[in-house]
């Protein structure tokens, strides 16, 4: 067998008003509305809807043989229930048809994993009875840690929790000869499958398709199908994954992302042998050819596709262990508006605005971040971290009298 | 009497305390009926009608003026490859460095013909601006003779004070707010120091916001000792404010206020922070203000994990800047030079005792207030711990503060002024 494994991430943080010194103690308040739901419907207009309208066209075009995959985070869910009602619906009919399958996450795109398990876990258990709740029953079997963020640890972290696969990138520090294209067992649980990112084909899409100084511009269906025959025969499995934003957000429409999306299963299925499954598919009819460690943890971003995107400078590592040190007193805390600002300030896009890499990727970084710069994004989270503490001091009390 | 002053900026359009001395002496001549021609580079039509404002960029240059010529040409030889950055904010600073300044080197007659759109800020454009402005300068004092002496508010406006002393021949007084060697230390820019110097010694007279500053003078631009006087600043207004801002963080508050450039010394204030911070966390620090040493700042807060107990605002204005005296229990000016320094004094007003570094003219003036050496953290720390924990020392700066304050008025700098006006004029008959 075998076959391209589609998955996309589909994930929007709840971004953080302007938020000022003289606001600390006063206004509890962090979240800039306005804001968060213009990029959704921006967004909406410009991917979420046309690509899920044309994925729906492909299932039903290809009856069954076409699947894809998404984790879409908890802070995505929330938002899309907020501000975009027929985004979500659209989401539901994919999943409905049972050609899409929903993999399993931390519910606010944290960082958890790299500090607190009881926390990981708590919010991987939260996603999972979100996507229940929003998806008719449905339970993913399949987990994808936040930004493919994986060490072994973590991975045995995650088969403790039962999932049988995870996906992550197919780093080429990790990988050295070896091939993404085959799958993998973790090294402390062999249980646990791991499906490693083929990142040149996935950015060919993801990044490389509008790129008019790249020497295979413009890319085809023809072209990508070539370079897919061109991997050895015994190698069978090609993960395809990324941002789902890459479809009319990263890529705009005029680049022709969309067409050549509408046409790619077809010269798929005319002029290859591949055949498209969901990671749970593979997980389940793939056997691992062998175990792959990782003993430093990976991530699929920026060139050096570790943690440095989100966590190492000053101002990041602050940040971070400022927002931790106060995990045990908020879980005593029985307010939901802690409880949810708590999670959401987890999100790790905060840590990836204070990212200082400006040499190499700092425009990616840039384009995504609504500040002008790390500097701003530091002080504005600090700023709103400082009144989140104050508000953990003081709810604290109060639970004891209760109790 | 009437003076004709140059400035280079006037409330409410200001980025500093130059604008405020400015505002400060007009108002204090006026108590003293003196009249004033005050020139700015650019009016932004909302000043307060407290003098005959003149705005520079209305004026338009007549070319066939052949003396225009020369002042232009003496003026051109400052603006050639100077690489200089007064006072640029971060954002400002980021533009500047990919710019190379302008290299006109030509005396073309269409530059004398139009009106010139002064920006009337620190921008990339300074050198051009202050050379234009100079010409202006020349323009008005041939314009108006209804003027008795000159008076001209620090470099920027010195060339333009020369040039209409030039045109009218009447006696000019250059006023040193700060010097280049408080601004930039040892590293001077090079340009900026010669037109100081210029106008020290063109002038008739100096005057010196501090003793401090006095001295620079005649030490470090060899100007004679008899020709400089000193002038305090004072308080625009004396009265205690009622503060009508609640503190919402139970903690209490160390604020610093001002540029955050080498010449305020931030790196003082942020270790000293953290000397506090390791013996009471139950305290916050702020640090108000923009400048180039900034994000450093921010790197070194980080770096010292103190990120939530000291919190950055940003450039502050207007109604923010009293909310954040008010609520601040303890004030530090931390200057590595400052020449006078009136932020204290705003702080005196909202009952805020303060710390402020010796290596500052405004600790000639203000007695209630522990003065330490600016690069000593350890005094500072020691200091800002006593302010917060020894309610009677706090109270006791609160009780005397004010009547300190009703000693630094602006009509007694100006009849102070008005002598040095007369002096002046009496030495030219």
């Amino acid at each position: 067998m075998r076959t391209i494994c589609f998955y996309f991430q589909v994930h929007q943080p709840f971004r953080l008003k302007p938020y000022r010194f003289f606001d600390i103690g006063e206004d509890h308040y962090y979240w800039d509305d306005f804001l968060n739901r213009n990029v959704i419907r921006k967004a909406a207009q410009r991917c979420y809807l046309p690509m899920n309208a044309l994925l729906m066209d492909l299932i039903h075009q290809y009856k069954g043989k076409f699947k894809v995959a998404f984790s879409i985070s908890g802070t995505f869910l929330d938002q899309m229930e907020a501000y975009a009602p027929d985004v979500l619906e659209s989401f539901q009919k994919l999943v409905a048809t049972g050609q899409v399958e929903l993999l399993n996450e931390t519910y606010t795109h944290s960082l958890a994993a790299l500090k607190s398990k009881e926390e990981f876990n708590g919010l991987v258990k939260k996603h999972q009875d979100r996507i229940k709740e929003l998806f008719n029953g449905y339970t993913p079997k399949v987990f994808r840690n936040t930004e493919l963020i994986y060490s072994d640890s973590i991975g045995a972290m995650v088969a403790e929790l039962g999932y049988k696969g995870i996906l992550t990138e197919g780093a080429k520090h990790i990988l050295g000869w070896k091939s993404p294209n085959y799958v993998y067992s973790n090294s402390q649980d062999t249980n646990l499958k791991v499906l490693l990112k083929n990142f040149r084909l996935s950015d060919d899409i993801a990044f490389r398709f509008s790129n008019k100084t790249w020497a295979d511009y413009p890319l085809t269906t023809d072209k990508f199908v070539a370079w897919l025959n061109a991997i050895p025969k015994e190698e069978q499995v090609v993960n395809l994954f990324m941002d789902y934003e890459t479809f009319g957000e990263h890529q705009w429409a005029d680049t022709g992302i969309f067409e050549f999306m509408r046409h790619l299963p077809e010269a798929i299925f005319k002029h290859s042998n591949f055949s498209f499954s969901t990671p749970s598919e593979v997980v389940d009819q793939v056997p691992a050819v062998g175990k792959i460690h990782v003993p430093i943890p990976i991530s699929w971003a920026d060139e050096e596709r570790d943690l440095t995107a989100w966590l190492g400078n000053d101002l990041q590592d602050e940040a971070f262990d400022r927002l931790y040190e106060m995990e045990k007193q908020v879980k005593g805390i029985k307010d939901p508006e802690i409880q949810r600002d708590w999670g959401y300030l987890q999100t790790s896009d905060h840590f990836y605005y204070m990212c200082t890499k400006f040499f190499s990727d700092g425009s990616v970084h840039q384009y995504f971040s609504p500040y002008d710069t790390p500097y701003d994004a530091f002080i504005n989270y600090m700023n709103v971290l400082s009144d989140f503490m104050l508000r953990v001091k003081e709810a604290k009390p109060e639970k004891k009298s209760k109790a | 009497m009437r003076v004709l002053m140059f400035g280079w900026e006037f409330p409410p359009h200001i980025s500093g305390g130059l604008g405020t001395a400015c505002y400060g002496l007009v108002k204090g001549m006026n108590h003293h009926n003196q009249e004033v021609i005050f020139v700015v580079p650019k009016l932004w039509g909302d000043e307060e009608e407290l003098a005959d404002f003149v705005n520079a960029s209305d004026v338009t240059i007549n070319y066939r003026e052949k003396k225009f010529k020369n002042i232009w040409k003496n003026l051109t030889y400052l603006e050639v490859s100077s690489f200089l950055v007064p006072y640029l904010g971060p954002e400002e600073y980021q533009k500047f460095t990919d710019y190379a300044i302008h290299d006109r080197t030509d005396v073309d007659e269409s530059i004398f013909t139009n009106k010139y759109q002064f920006s009337g800020k620190y921008g990339k454009n300074l050198m051009e601006e202050v050379s234009r402005y100079a010409l202006v300068g020349a323009q008005i004092a041939k314009d108006r003779k209804d003027f008795d002496i000159i008076h001209a508010h620090d470099w920027l406006a010195f060339p333009a004070g020369i040039a209409a002393k030039e045109m009218s021949g009447k006696p000019l007084v250059v006023h040193v707010h700060a010097t280049e060697f408080d601004r930039s230390g040892e590293s001077v820019n090079q340009p900026v120091y010669d037109i100081e110097r210029a106008g020290m010694e063109a002038a008739d007279h100096v005057v010196a916001v501090s003793q401090l500053t006095r001295n620079i003078i005649i030490k470090k631009y060899g100007i004679p000792a008899h020709k400089v006087s000193v002038l305090h600043n004072a308080v625009l207004d004396a009265s205690i404010i009622k503060s009508e801002y609640e503190k919402k963080v139970p903690e209490k508050i160390v604020t610093f206020l001002g540029r955050i450039t080498f010449q305020k010394g931030p790196e003082y204030f942020v270790e000293a922070a953290k000397k506090v911070i390791d013996r009471d966390p139950n305290v916050r620090f702020v640090m108000a203000g923009s400048g180039d040493l900034l994000n450093r700042m921010i790197e070194r807060v980080a770096e010292l994990r103190m990120a939530s107990r000291f919190h950055f605002t940003g450039f502050l204005k207007g109604d923010d800047v009293d909310h954040m005296y008010a609520i601040s229990d303890v004030y530090v000016m931390p200057s590595v030079s400052e020449p006078f320094g009136i932020a204290p004094l705003e702080a005196v007003r909202h009952n805020t005792p303060v710390i402020i570094s010796k290596q500052s003219g405004v600790a000639e003036v203000l007695m209630n207030a522990i003065k330490v050496d600016f690069w000593d953290v350890d005094a500072m720390a020691d200091a800002i711990f006593a302010l917060l924990h020894y309610e009677g020392i706090s109270r006791m700066f609160k009780e005397l503060g004010s009547e300190e304050l009703k000693k630094l008025k602006w009509e007694h700098v100006a009849a102070k002024l008005i002598t040095v006006y007369e002096k002046t004029l009496a030495q030219q008959s």
